[in-house]
């Protein structure tokens, strides 16, 4: 009992270096990971739908170093030339409550690597799948759906809103309606 | 030992000795019948002698036992030999790290330590050499002697100077620790943006060095102030500022420029974390900030810096060439005044930091000419130190030798700095090894030499015994071999074309070879100074005792016991000359009525050193060390969240009050 | 014997000092040469003053005073006769001073005086390599390259330096002393050779994880060669001449690299990487750190991270086959 708020003091501190930690060489390096991840809670038969998660979401999204490598990414890939700066254009805002396809960051890198409907396009084969998820947690962040430490501050450029690290913390929404300004023509 | 005062000597001392009680105005001062005590049930040191006025004084002085009383200590020599432990302890930090990188650079390509890694050790090094070693030890030394030297009996504002060692252990703590957890800062301990700026640099590393800098700026501003103050207004009666020892002018001047230097780093540092954590845009072009703003602002603090880090060595150089040389210091004058000098100049030189940012050509030269004439003063000091010398009778013990490589080390330093402040010459050696090898003879030469003279010095003072001096020809030797052999070859990889802060090269460049003796140079300077940890250790414990003046020094630090008791003198001394103990060399001359049981010192007037008031300093208590911590609960939350400036200040405001709550005691009602 | 050594080790410094690839003190453009020379100067004044200076020092240790002198009694003769010594020594520095500031100022303005030109490069910074942007007033003869920097020989070139990021610093020892590229701004200064050959320069300003690996080189040729070269460079990439290149674009073009590599001609657009068009004609990949061969391209695709830990360049999937003729398209592309 003694020892508590010792022990207390140093979780905190290494939960906090987590989030330091750079990894620069996904490991193992060239693999894909599997993702099986639910969008809805119902599924054939008595069980719940089965997920797999690799557990690479956290060590991504609760990562400084992981969200701005994204951050750059995602300017890098021209994600902003659909989606601006979370915004939303031609592609649907990232930063709000609503997710199409779930808001989760397996969900995220998922829609990244396999594309979606009415636009967004694979990037298998293109980006490859550690940047994937550094851009997901960055996408995550802009919500403000990762820890407020490991969000990003601004950056050295011209700003319409506070930075990620300074929104209130957001919540994610699966599901919801293509807005008609999005939908194919029939 | 002591007697007390004669009229031959009160005509001495202009105007002296008689200390005013204000509207009482009676004058205790020179014990005379006609002065009554003031309060008859207070006893004053004229009516007890000998060992029970010791130890009544040391009672009234003393420090509580336990934690709690530790913690309270107001004692200048108990804080300030914790300031120089604690800076000492930061010194071999930094040199581990440095020793680490230098195994790393042995030779090419090295895959010991990796860039990440590296970044964290060199920004380590850096922060912790000029902020957590450099700037305290100066302070630290200060804290401790100032007092004795100008013949008082605690600091000015000694709950200030607890409050500061405990802002800046919490600050030097916290920085190793987020270190040590792998989230120590990675950008250079100039830290400049855009790198160290929200955008690259995510995550807290560099919040934790700009959080550090506030820390250690705040315990450096309090410790000058107190410093100022104990020179101005608390000197001994008679002690003039033309008596006033080259050591105490050093650190006064040395307060100054911290106080007015430190200030722009703080500024740097705010509008740094403000960037990183509000998201304003000091440090921004594309929303009309600048970049170079910053480096204006650090510069304008890290020139004066190196200062800061000279200046006290400069007093450590002045006293031990007196005392060694057997002579008083050859032209007193000119040394003050250069001093101050080399204190105004140092504020006009910052630009010669920033010689290659593409500033406009005849603004730079401007800072090549400030930069060149500094060498004025410090030649001048230079000069001094070496006539004195000269014109003395040299007794070659460990401390003169370290003054000696002081000399040879540190002129060489100055003197690449020369080439270092001409523009053209600058732009092909800045951020080169060359500059490593220019501040590191500078910043060792004129600081870590002087330094292990002081130690070696002082430390009977400190602790009563002797330090062995077979183990400290030893560690001189290799010191000298080892640093030369480490630093010198840098100016020849710098002038080859290696950058600093690269955490390898390749092996076509041809560096390899400078890089492993410069390696095998360091390692061997480390091994010295181990050779000195061993040195103290078993000094400490088992040197021969030192008795109050080993050396046969003239300063009045040396009239105190070994170590000096809790009120340092027990009675205080008049001053009749620059060097006391030489002057009076059978007994001080003493001035009486001050109370025994009460915490009373003379407050003194600035030009004359006259007597001028009793007051009372105050007492030992908890609230400096929890305003302490409250600080750094405020500090370190705000790292985390703005708010915390506002709730952390809770707290703080709650020690504040405590500390400066009315006491209702003797003092507060005369 | 020190002492011996150390001055034996300062008159070694011009030897150690010429040779090397990247030393200031191998001069080989005008720039270099008056800053060498400056130095020198610098050097012979400083180290005559060290000398007189320590000379100073060991016979003020000599114990002059008798054993039993009270150390507060001075002789007026003594005082008055150091006084004039110090007073004189003090003047000498100010000469010293004086002239050394005088000749500096000299260079300065000789140094950073504008030279007419006609060649005009815009060079930015990246973490970690270096873009480099041939300006010409014709369009279409504007082109960009990375790392490697082609001048003629005996002409200025004015460098235009900025930033896209953090601050670097550019710097060609051999040619002339360093300028800083800031971010948000614009610095220019200018570099000339006086004879062929290849100068290597290196990041001088802390930019993160690979300062360390962010040189360039600078490859001084006749105005004839650099015609040829400027011409070459303008062109598109060649079309793959066998089997095995057109297997290495394909896997080029439909791997991860087209995201941020550009090689002209081909689909490949990305701006936020070194432009590859002419890859295989730059002595060295990865901002200075490998030699140009087959093994090292390959090695560089393969595990950039253990090369330059931190690097953008990603580690991607490739098939052990794929790797090959991936590397020999692009050592291919002269």
């Amino acid at each position: 009992m003694k020892h508590l708020p010792l022990i207390l003091l140093s979780a905190i501190l290494l939960s906090a270096c987590e989030r330091e930690d750079r990894e620069y060489r996904s490991n193992p390096v060239t693999a894909e990971t599997e993702e099986k991840i639910a969008l809805v809670p119902l599924s054939a038969g008595p069980s719940g739908p089965t997920e797999h998660r690799s557990g690479l979401g956290k060590e991504y999204e609760e990562n400084a170093y992981h969200i701005a490598q994204g951050k750059k990414f995602y300017v890098w890939f021209n994600c902003n030339g659909c989606h601006a700066n979370g915004g939303g254009g031609s592609g649907p805002p990232l930063m709000d409550d609503r997710w199409f396809y779930g808001g989760q960051i397996e969900n995220i890198v998922q829609t990244i690597r396999e594309g979606r409907p009415n636009g967004m396009p694979s990037f298998r084969g293109k980006i490859p799948d550690d940047q994937i998820w550094q851009i997901a947690a960055y996408v995550r962040s802009m919500g403000r759906n990762v820890p407020k430490a490991a969000a990003p501050g601004r950056n050295d450029d011209m700003h319409s809103g506070p930075a990620e690290q300074r929104r209130p913390p957001g919540e994610v929404i699966d599901g919801g309606q293509v807005p008609p300004a999005a939908q194919m023509p029939q | 030992m002591t007697r007390t005062l004669t009229p031959h000597d009160v005509d001495a001392v202009p105007e002296p000795t008689r200390l005013a009680t204000g509207e009482r105005g009676g004058l205790p001062g020179v014990r005379s019948a006609a002065d009554a005590p003031p309060s008859p049930d207070e006893l004053r040191d004229d009516q007890v002698d000998g060992l029970e006025l010791s130890a009544r004084l040391a009672k009234t002085w003393g420090t509580d036992k336990g934690l709690i009383g530790a913690l309270s200590t107001v004692d200048h020599k108990i804080i300030g030999r914790r300031y120089i432990v604690t800076a000492i302890i930061f010194l071999f930090l930094g040199g581990l790290s440095a020793v680490a990188m230098r195994l790393q650079l042995a030779q090419p390509e090295n895959e010991l330590i990796g860039p990440d890694l590296y970044n964290q050790l060199f920004t380590m090094h850096g922060t912790t050499m000029m902020f957590l070693f450099g700037v305290p030890i100066g302070e630290a030394f200060a804290v401790y002697l100032v007092p004795l030297m100008v013949g008082t009996r605690n600091i000015a504002f000694p709950r200030l100077n607890a409050f500061s060692y405990y802002v800046y252990l919490f600050g030097g703590a916290m920085i190793w620790v987020a270190f040590m957890l792998n989230i120590g800062p990675d950008v250079g301990w100039f830290a400049y943006v855009p790198l160290s700026g929200p955008e690259f640099s995510p995550g807290k590393r560099a919040d934790f060095w700009a959080q550090m800098i506030t820390f250690t700026e705040v315990a450096g501003i309090a410790v000058a102030i107190s410093v100022i103050v104990t020179v101005f207004k608390l000197r001994a009666p008679g002690m003039t500022l033309d008596r006033i020892p080259l050591f105490v002018w050093a650190e006064l001047v040395n307060s100054f420029v911290i106080v007015f230097a430190l200030p722009a780093v703080v500024t740097a540092s705010a509008m740094l974390i403000l960037d990183r954590l509000v998201g304003t845009h000091f440090f921004n072009p594309a929303e009309g900030g600048d970049a170079l703003l910053y480096q204006h602002l650090f510069w304008f603090f890290g020139h004066p810096e190196v200062y800061i880090i000279f200046l006290p060595a400069t007093g450590w150089v002045s006293a031990i060439v007196v005392t060694f040389a057997r002579r008083q210091a050859f032209g007193y004058i000119a040394l003050v005044l250069s001093l101050i000098a080399t204190g105004f100049l140092s504020f006009g030189l910052w630009v010669h930091h920033m010689f290659t940012a593409g500033l406009p050509q005849l603004g730079a030269s401007f800072f090549t000419a400030s930069s060149m004439l500094i060498a004025i003063p410090n030649g001048i000091q230079i000069f001094c130190w070496i006539a004195t010398l000269w014109d003395g009778r040299p007794i070659f013990r460990t401390p003169l030798l370290f003054i000696i490589g002081f000399f040879f080390i540190f002129v060489a330093g100055g003197l690449s700095g020369i080439m270092l402040a001409s523009v053209p010459l600058d732009s092909q050696v800045h951020d080169t090894f060359f500059v490593v090898a220019h501040f590191h003879y500078v910043l060792i030469g004129g600081n870590v030499f002087p330094l292990l003279a002081a130690v070696y010095y002082w430390f009977p003072k400190f602790t009563g015994r002797m330090m062995s001096e077979r183990i400290g020809i030893w560690h001189f030797g290799l010191a000298f071999i080892g640093f030369n052999v480490a630093f010198f070859p840098m100016h020849i990889t710098g002038l080859m074309g290696m950058p600093r802060r690269v955490y390898t090269y390749l092996p076509e460049m041809g560096w390899g070879n400078l890089n492993l003796i410069s390696t095998i140079g360091a390692v061997i300077f480390f091994a010295s100074f181990v050779l000195f940890l061993y040195n103290l250790a078993s000094s400490a414990r088992r040197g021969p005792m030192a008795g109050p003046n080993p050396w046969d020094a003239g300063t009045l630090e040396w009239a105190a016991a070994s170590p000096p008791l809790p009120q340092n003198f027990d009675r205080i001394p008049v001053v009749t000359n620059r060097e006391p103990l030489w002057a009076n060399r059978d007994s001080l001359p003493v001035v009486t009525g001050l109370s025994v049981d009460n915490r009373e010192q003379i407050v003194s007037t600035i030009t004359h050193g006259r007597a001028d008031l009793r007051e009372s300093t105050p007492e030992p208590s908890i609230w400096p060390f929890i305003a302490a911590v409250a600080t750094a609960i405020l500090f370190i939350g705000s790292m985390f969240t703005p708010w915390a400036v506002v709730w952390g200040s809770l707290p703080l405001a709650v020690a504040l009050i405590g500390w400066f709550w009315p006491k209702m005691s003797t003092e507060d009602e005369r | 014997m020190r002492r011996i050594s150390s001055i034996l080790l300062l008159l070694c410094l011009p030897l150690a000092g010429c040779q090397g690839w990247q030393s200031a003190l191998d001069v080989h453009g005008p720039a270099a040469s008056s800053l060498a020379r400056m130095f020198w100067i610098f050097v012979a004044v400083l180290a005559t003053v060290w000398v007189l200076t320590m000379a100073a020092l060991l016979l003020s240790l000599r114990r002059r005073r008798a054993a039993d002198a009270d150390p507060l009694v001075t002789d007026p003769g003594t005082e008055r006769r150091m006084t004039i010594t110090i007073s004189a020594a003090i003047g000498l520095t100010l000469v010293i001073v004086v002239s050394l500031t005088g000749l500096s100022y000299a260079a300065q303005k000789v140094l950073f005086a504008h030279k007419d030109g006609t060649l005009t490069l815009l060079i930015t910074g990246h973490q970690w390599w270096w873009q480099v942007t041939y300006e010409d007033p014709q369009p279409n003869r504007v082109f960009t390259t990375a790392n490697e920097i082609h001048i003629p020989v005996g002409e200025p070139v004015l460098i235009k330096l900025e930033s896209s990021d953090v601050i670097h610093s550019f710097w060609i020892p051999n040619l002339t002393g360093k300028m800083d590229a800031i971010t948000g701004r614009q610095n220019q200064i200018q570099i000339q050779a006086d004879r062929p050959g290849i100068y290597r320069g290196q990041c001088a300003e802390f930019c993160g994880l690979q300062h360390a690996h962010m040189g360039l080189l600078v490859v001084a040729e006749s105005k004839e060669d650099f015609e040829r070269w400027r011409n070459h460079q303008i062109s598109s990439a060649i079309p793959p001449s066998d089997a095995e290149h057109q297997r290495g674009m394909e896997i080029f073009l439909s791997k991860p690299c087209i995201m941020c590599h550009q090689i002209r001609g081909t689909d490949a657009g990305g701006k936020t990487a070194p432009d590859l068009t002419h890859v295989g004609s730059r002595r060295y990949i990865a901002a200075g750190t490998l030699e140009t061969t087959r093994g090292n391209i390959a090695a560089w695709i393969v595990d950039p991270h253990g090369i330059k830990p931190g690097v953008d360049m990603p580690t991607i999937q490739l098939e052990p086959n794929e790797v090959q003729p991936l590397a020999s398209y692009l050592e291919g592309l002269k």
